[in-house]
């Protein structure tokens, strides 16, 4: 029994992939990328579904084989927990022979697969999630943080609604770590750019009635109300702004808000709202012919535009495939020495990936426009000012990547 | 000080909803005893069914005042006739099983249809802008909210209480089979009155929808809180679910006022002692 044992372990170890995988090869004849992502929770409307069909997009675009060997895409629902983000990640680079997990959207589940992707040598390509500190101290050799974090968004709306007249602020506040971080490194900017944060007021998490907090914003008598929370909290908190009157007395600034957003609040409630993102559909003619694209796919059903998650998700993996062809190798040290190496210069953005994985690139601080001003579905933002993407994103010296300081 | 008064005058409205709410449960804990869990898929489904029938057919806010909750009780007296009504010889424990399990199947289904940022529905052009009182600015449309809560919260407490028809309907819970032998019918009678009380819920949701974002998810958060305020007035109590549902409210505008993080959990905290000290709840009687 014993030896049939031991000879069954042998034939198992046999059939197992070999650990360093074969360079100058596209390994197991497939490039598969696999799309992890939030795909029925508080994320699914602006990653999801529709991270899924940019992918597919990106690869259909790329003409589906990349070196002569097919491109194949398949997707999983991390229902926002990292535990299942990393064993769904583990079974994918054991059994599924998956070259790059894509999106991640909610960071828990991104700093989750991270570890376990560079533990396999494959490689994470990160659009969803805001966390910093991905490319700061949790930074991975084989990831790349693609299209906004945190640190672009506070310093964004922080230091562009200051400089255009915002001086004093009032803080409502999601009070778990995300919120409070968010709103500490906003406080920051706004005093460093020469305002005043006059308050801030702490709610907890999903609450659904913010009349209480809009009422103490308003006697605070700030010209802004920066919105430090997420999702659902930040819908809410803007809708009854408008119920209670702050606008246009006081400005909005959404400092983690996204087109969906916007769009399933209406601009009657969500206009003159300052906030900052990394792709505008209508922002020019190449950024509208890709989106028309995208929103004219039949897999999209709710015929909804795209969200700088999905559009940066496109980029990424255009970006990567065209790494894995100049590279003339799908091995991860080999591409992302490539993609680390070539600047990106597409539809989505310019710029360049730093040594801590991080893409650095231009963001725009955006206002909402008024019913009156909007002429045709979709036609939300008004871009106040075009951020250049040294001041956008923070440096490499100011992360503190160990990949990058060694360099 | 100014800020207070504003504080305590928020927390009767979010009060006024939550007796609407925690009205419904005891109604039907109360008289066709099933914990109803559904009720937050509910109220969820009223304020979606405004919606959907304001943007597929045109139908305003007015009519959905009336129509949606009767599509919600019609709804609910299906499940009640072909689903529910098997397990009343069972524990209390299996129809609130049975009514977890359906509102997951219902946000379920909703979240698979419309995603789940929701929609925005708007304000009702006659409810729109408000009154400055000096101490704070009153949305037309809140004060509205708590008017028509506080009527049919006394409304539906006067017609179980102190009427012939609530009478019936009080009987049909001490004793259906006596009740029977009178010639009433009774299966009927429980049908109605749980149609009745997710009606109620149906209704509360149609109210909401102007003020909340309305995604699949709204229900679920509310409800915790309604079952807090049910148990603290005492299952089953139609006045002490109302009373404390106004009376919770308060007490959390007071919390958002002096301790804000606080504002979820002494609710809870309530409760907790409430059930220490007086396990029936506070309106409850001893059995």
């Amino acid at each position: 029994m014993r030896t049939f044992a031991s000879l069954l372990m042998a034939v198992a170890l046999l059939t197992l992939p070999a650990p360093g995988r074969a360079a100058g090869k596209v390994s197991d004849g497939v490039v598969r990328i696999g799309v992890l992502t939030d795909m029925t929770g508080f994320y699914s409307d602006l990653a999801g579904p529709g991270s899924v069909l940019a992918v597919k997009m990106a690869v259909a675009d790329f003409g589906g084989k990349v070196l002569g060997k097919p491109i194949d895409v398949i997707s999983a629902d991390h229902q926002n927990k990292a535990d299942i983000a990393s064993n769904t990640a583990r079974k994918w680079f054991d059994e599924n022979q998956v070259d790059v997990v894509a999106d991640l959207v909610n960071s828990g589940t991104a700093l989750a697969v991270m570890p376990v992707a560079a533990e396999k040598k494959r490689i994470t390509l990160l659009s969803g999630p805001a966390t910093t500190a991905i490319t700061g101290e949790k930074c991975t050799p084989y990831n790349v943080h693609y299209t906004y974090n945190n640190w672009a968004l506070a310093n964004g709306t922080g230091r562009e609604v200051v400089k255009n007249g915002g001086k004093t602020w009032f803080f409502i506040t999601a009070d778990y770590v995300f919120g409070k971080s968010l709103e500490a490194d906003t406080a920051k900017v706004v005093v460093e750019s020469g305002g005043k944060v006059l308050g801030s007021v702490r709610h907890p998490q999903s609450t659904s009635d913010f009349s209480s907090y809009l009422l103490q914003a308003q006697a605070s008598g700030a010209q802004v109300v920066g919105m430090a929370n997420a999702g659902a909290d930040t819908i809410n908190t803007i809708k009854q702004a408008a119920e209670f009157g702050l606008t246009p007395k006081q400005t909005l600034a959404g400092l983690l808000v996204f087109i969906s957003d916007v769009h399933s609040l209406g601009l009657a409630a969500a206009k003159n709202m300052y906030l900052t993102t990394a792709f505008y559909w209508d922002r020019n003619d190449a950024t509208r012919a890709w989106s028309k694209r995208f929103q004219s796919l039949p897999g999209n059903e709710k015929k909804a535009m795209p969200t700088m998650v999905q559009a940066g998700l496109y980029s990424a993996v255009t970006h990567y495939l065209q790494a894995v062809k100049a590279a003339g190798t799908d091995g991860a040290d080999a591409v992302i020495a490539k993609m680390k190496a070539a600047p990106v210069n597409d539809f989505f953005a310019k710029g360049k990936i730093g040594p801590d994985g991080l893409f650095r690139h231009d963001m725009y601080l955006v206002q909402v426009k008024t019913p009156e001003q909007s002429k045709y579905p979709w036609d939300y933002y008004r871009i106040v000012k075009t951020i250049p993407a040294a001041e956008a994103f923070p440096s490499v010296e100011a992360q503190a990547c160990p990949l990058a300081v060694k360099k | 000080m100014q800020a207070l008064y504003g504080q305590l005058l928020v927390g009767l409205i979010n009060g006024s909803f939550y007796a609407l709410l925690s009205l419904g449960l005891a109604v039907i804990f109360g008289l066709v005893n099933v914990v109803n869990f559904a009720h937050g898929a509910l109220y969820m489904t009223g304020a979606f069914l405004a919606w959907l029938g304001l943007s597929e057919l045109g139908i305003g806010y007015w009519p959905a005042l009336l129509l949606s909750p009767l599509a919600v009780g019609v709804l609910g007296m299906v499940v009640e006739r072909t689903m529910l009504r098997r397990l009343y010889q069972l524990d209390n424990l299996y129809g609130l099983l049975f009514t977890f399990g359906l509102t997951l199947i219902i946000e379920g289904l909703f979240h698979h249809a419309y995603g789940n940022s929701g929609s925005s529905y708007p304000v009702p052009e006659a409810l729109q802008g408000g009154t400055n009182l000096g101490f704070m600015y009153l949305p037309r449309y809140r004060a509205w909210v708590v008017l028509v809560s506080l009527v049919v919260c006394f409304g539906s407490w006067f017609v179980i209480e102190r009427t012939r028809l609530g009478a019936y309907l009080r009987a049909g819970t001490e004793n259906p089979r006596l009740l029977q032998a009178f010639g009433v019918n009774v299966p009927l009678m429980m049908t109605l009155t749980f149609g009745f009380g997710v009606a109620l819920a149906g209704f509360a949701g149609v109210m909401a929808a102007p003020i909340y974002q309305v995604s699949p998810s709204m229900g679920s958060s509310l409800i915790i809180v309604v079952f807090a305020v049910v148990v603290v007035g005492g299952m089953g109590s139609i006045l002490g679910s109302i009373l404390t549902g106004l009376g919770l409210g308060l007490v959390e505008g007071l919390t958002k006022y002096f301790y804000p993080p606080a504002a979820a959990t002494v609710i809870f905290a309530i409760m907790a002692v409430v059930l220490l000290l007086r396990p029936a709840g506070l309106f409850g009687r001893e059995t």
